[in-house]
């Protein structure tokens, strides 16, 4: 039965099958069913979940706590299932989940800025002003795509100032943007009921064909009439309905929490279940140059109860083998606890989770100086290093040089795999 | 008999506060331009009626050798509309349309175009346009730079038209606040996290008024041009001296600028040093004035070629040499003729650097006003003729020019400064919201990528598509529904308001078809709504052409 909340019960799937015939994408309608959660083995595409921690989260405050030191803060760590593993005491219902993810307590960058941070941090690639690197999700679409979707292939979640991007590959690439997750998705109902609607797209076909003629092949390269058809599949898609979470259990929406990051984590289980293999979830507001510690405290009310439920329905429906999990941010936070009890950026000794879709799990990498004098952690991690494994992990070939749009040729990532992970 | 007063005072509140919204309203919504400019009088001078020749010449010749036939010449409702999405970034209204039909004589497009130049809408848009290319698109670090007082520091510049290598002298060199001398952002866009990025700066003077990428100089030899780091850093040098202080943008001629050599991590000083036309470099002035003297000197081709190049891109769409800021170097013009860019580059500096000038020139030549339909389905000589410049290339419109579009098509009458406090508010925040959500091409806004579904979404359903699509009193939509014209008109009124051009037969006639089925207004109105909704939709309206 087509009950799907987003749709307008005026304009069903059938009449828009009607307007869609000979249009490019129509054979695909016909529903089959490409749920990654019914396949198993090699048979299953690898999905990447990026939980990204907007404003730069600290390091003390999260998975790599010096409690008891001069920048400890007030803070107090608790022990993790991972063995050696201990995180902090902000986070009791993610350290029963931990076991099977890996901690980087040593990533480094170079870019202490937010936005130029974020664009490192999210491409593998430090800014430059000619070139528009694209974000790890992007990659992964473009060299692994998933056909048989009717929804958007790289989703970002949660607000963001900068989401995903296609970038020299493509906007086409871009992450599709929901900004509400769980609750809207924007500009998926027709404005006007079924018989109106029909009559719209006949107009359309009249005007656009007028516009063809003596621009034929030109029309056809803007990919305009495509770009239409594939969104009018998508507005009748059932596939959307992996967007709702209306239909999950009372008490599973309560685990995640009732906040857009929690809601967010859901979708994105849902999401990788039905098959899309790139998606970003947004939780801004790490920035903490004042009041770290009750910063903090707010943040982790969100992520713990979000994170954690994502881990443990992903195992509990055998989806992490295949899904990758990485929460990390832009950089980490100073050591030193400045006079507003907050902390400035920190781009070197940083932490980051990472796990899932077959990665070694249960590894500790690197560490920072118990005594904030050291800058550089131990081991350090480039970023690139970090996308390089990820990249490797799922059979993508990460040496591979695309040409950018200057004529340069561009590995998608230039970073080396961490040994540790693989 | 003293509460009662005292009630009758505050009874007296809510009056006087809407009284003193109603004036506000009405002085803001007041004209704060006496009139909209009347078409001009000609200044054509016979100088420029040359260039346009020679322009002209250059593709003629090309096209002969090449054995391509140029398209048609478009008719004169579709250079109007190209006019518009080039100068305001958006298509004409119809009281627009109405007053260009009741001009007379075969110049009336050079006039028109004058009239479009002169409009501040004109100053405005493309301040948005030269802003990208100089500082880009991020709003950066709210403290010290601020975008908005940079652009309109260049509105008021391009209305005044001020000269441009006069314009570029004053980025290049100017000191003071960010806030009360606007032009310092150039300057101030490139600090981050407290520092001054010179790097950034080098790379971005060069790109946007040399039209040259030297970027990977930076770092290392250029791979395949002939940038050398040493040029890069010596060019960098010229920014060494510059440093942002609580006064603002200041030279202090105590610094010296240092670089950390890669191999020994010792650091070593650079001097100033430009990689060529070492005899442009003048011996007075600081060193942001002797860089930018050089960069804008008349000698100095790359400056007017990129320019030329940069006005072309802008005016349609696709920029003469792609990418707008890779160009090859001047040829000896003693040994080859000249190309377009030299061409449009001497008449730019024999005349004074006059922005507008150029603009006239490069609409005023054959290539702008080809038609974008050819006779052929060939693929490949469709291409050619692309190349060439001998068929009009069919380029998307922008966000900004799309939410402009659609906003114009909206109304009958023209959005400008003259239009009413509501009106511009509602036009701000429906463009900041709608280029927000359809998604920004950033400074990369001249490649060419195909339009996405969040955006083809966000035509069809979205909130502003819905608001403006539906009738109303107000709008075009409820207006053209209930004029008391024939059908046809209608129909007619429909397509001049949203294309810029008539309907088709077939098209007519669909439409008329369902007008005539109507039996009340309310019909009527809800056909005149999908017929929008189409033409909205319709790629003629997200594509120039």
């Amino acid at each position: 039965m087509f009950d799907s909340t987003y749709l307008s019960s005026k304009f069903s799937r059938r009449d828009l099958c009607k307007v869609a015939v000979g249009s490019t994408l129509s054979f695909m309608l016909p529903g089959f069913d490409l749920k990654a959660a019914q396949k198993r083995g090699p048979e299953r595409q690898k999905s990447v979940i990026v939980l990204w921690m907007g404003g730069g989260p600290s390091q003390l405050e999260t998975w790599d706590p010096h409690p008891g030191t001069a920048i400890g803060g007030p803070g107090n760590a608790i022990k993790t299932v991972v063995p050696g593993l201990q995180i902090s005491d902000m986070y009791p219902l993610l350290a029963e989940q931990l076991e099977g993810m890996s901690v980087i307590r040593s990533m480094v960058s170079k870019e202490g800025d937010h936005e130029r941070g974020t664009k490192y941090l999210k491409t593998g690639y430090r800014p430059e002003p000619t070139t528009v690197y694209p974000a790890l999700g992007a990659i992964i679409i473009h060299e692994r795509p998933n056909k048989s979707l009717e929804i958007p292939q790289h989703i970002s979640m949660g607000n963001t100032q900068y989401p995903a991007r296609g970038g020299y590959l493509g906007g086409y690439l871009d992450a599709f943007r929901v900004q509400d997750p769980g609750k809207n998705i924007g500009n998926m109902r027709a404005g006007v009921g079924s018989p109106r609607q029909n009559r719209r797209l006949e107009n359309l076909d009249i005007v656009s064909q007028a516009f063809q003629k003596g621009r034929t092949i030109q029309t056809k390269k803007t990919l305009h009439q495509s770009t239409i058809d594939r969104a009018l599949t998508m507005m009748s898609s059932e596939q959307l309905h992996a967007f709702e979470i209306e239909k999950e259990p009372d008490s599973v929406r309560k685990a995640y929490g009732d906040s857009s990051f929690g809601r967010g984590c859901l979708v994105a289980r849902r999401l990788v279940e039905q098959g899309v293999h790139s998606i970003e979830v947004n939780l801004s507001g790490w920035d903490s140059h004042a009041n770290n510690f009750t910063g903090h405290q707010t943040q982790a009310k969100m992520l713990d109860p979000a994170f954690s439920s994502l881990l443990k329905d992903l195992k509990a429906r055998d989806l992490l083998d295949s899904t990758i999990v990485l929460c990390i941010g832009e950089f980490g936070r100073t050591p030193k606890i400045n006079p507003l009890e907050g902390r400035d950026h920190w781009p070197t000794g940083f932490s980051c989770i990472v796990g899932g879709g077959g990665l070694k799990g249960n590894v500790i990498i690197g560490e920072t100086d118990p005594t904030g004098k050291e800058k550089k952690p131990t081991e350090p991690v480039q970023i690139q290093d970090l996308y390089a494994t990820i990249l490797q992990n799922l059979k993508i070939d990460y040496k591979k040089e695309l040409i950018s749009p200057i004529g340069r040729p561009l590995a998608l990532s230039d970073g080396t795999p961490i040994e540790k992970l693989i | 008999m003293k509460p009662s007063s005292h009630n009758w005072k505050i009874a007296c509140i809510p009056f006087c506060v809407v009284g003193l919204v109603v004036s506000l309203v009405a002085w803001a919504s007041s004209s704060p331009v006496a009139i909209s400019p009347k078409a001009p009088a000609l200044t054509v001078d016979n100088s420029m009626t040359s260039t346009v020749e020679q322009v002209d010449q250059f593709f003629e010749k090309q096209w002969a050798k090449q054995q391509t036939t140029p398209a048609d010449i478009s008719d004169d409702y579709l250079l109007l509309r190209r006019l518009s999405l080039a100068l305001h970034g958006t298509i004409p209204s119809l009281e627009e349309l109405r007053e260009f039909e009741a001009m007379q004589g075969a110049d009336r497009i050079q006039r028109w175009t004058q009239k479009l130049l002169e409009d501040r809408r004109f100053a405005d848009y493309f301040s948005e346009r030269f802003t990208r290319a100089y500082v880009g698109v991020e709003q950066g670090q709210f403290i010290i730079f601020r975008r908005d007082r940079f652009k309109a520091w260049l509105s008021e510049q391009i209305q005044a038209n001020t000269p441009y290598d006069e314009l570029v002298r004053t980025l290049i060199s100017a000191e003071g606040l960010w806030t009360g001398d606007p032009e310092t952002n150039f300057i101030t866009s490139a600090s981050a996290d407290g520092n001054l990025d010179r790097n950034k700066l080098t790379g971005s003077t060069v790109r946007a008024f040399l039209g040259q990428r030297i970027d990977c100089a930076q770092c290392h030899d250029h791979p395949f041009d002939h940038w050398k780091q040493s040029d890069f850093e010596g060019l960098t040098a010229f920014y060494g001296q510059v440093e942002i202080q609580v006064l603002g943008v200041r030279q202090n001629e105590e610094l010296k600028y240092e670089v950390e050599d890669r191999e020994t991590l010792k650091k070593r000083t650079v001097s100033p040093q430009v990689p060529f036309l070492n005899e442009c470099l003048p011996e007075e002035g600081t060193l942001r004035e002797k860089l930018a003297t050089w960069v804008t000197h008349p000698q100095n081709r790359r400056f007017e070629r990129a320019a030329a190049n940069r006005f072309w891109g802008l005016v349609f769409g696709v920029p003469y040499f792609d990418p707008v800021d890779d160009l090859p170097a001047p040829t000896d013009l003693s040994e080859s003729d000249p190309d377009v860019l030299d061409i449009l580059g001497q008449d730019f500096r024999e005349n004074g650097y006059d922005i507008k000038r150029m603009i006239q020139t490069i609409v005023a030549s054959k290539p702008f006003r080809l038609s974008s339909t050819s006779q052929t389905d060939d693929n490949e000589q469709i291409e050619r003729a692309t190349d060439a410049w001998a068929l009009f290339p069919l380029v998307r419109l922008r966000p900004e020019q799309i939410i402009g579009s659609m906003l114009q098509a909206s109304s009958l009458k023209t959005i400008d400064q003259n239009s009413n406090l509501f009106m511009r508010g509602r036009r701000f925040f429906s463009e900041l919201d709608f280029v927000r959500e359809y998604g920004d091409l950033g400074s990369d806004e001249l490649n060419d990528f195909p339009g996405t579904i969040p955006q083809a979404l966000l035509r069809m359903n979205g909130e502003f598509a819905r608001d403006n699509g539906s009738a109303s009193m107000l709008n075009s939509v409820g207006r053209v529904s209930q004029l008391d014209i024939s059908d046809k008109k209608r129909v007619e009124t429909c397509f001049l308001v949203c294309l810029t051009r008539l309907p088709t037969n077939l098209e007519r006639d669909h439409f008329l078809k369902q007008y005539q089925s109507a039996t009340n207004p309310k019909q009527r109105e809800k056909i005149t709504e999908d017929l929008f909704w189409a033409l909205y939709n319709s790629p003629e309206f997200s594509w120039n052409h």
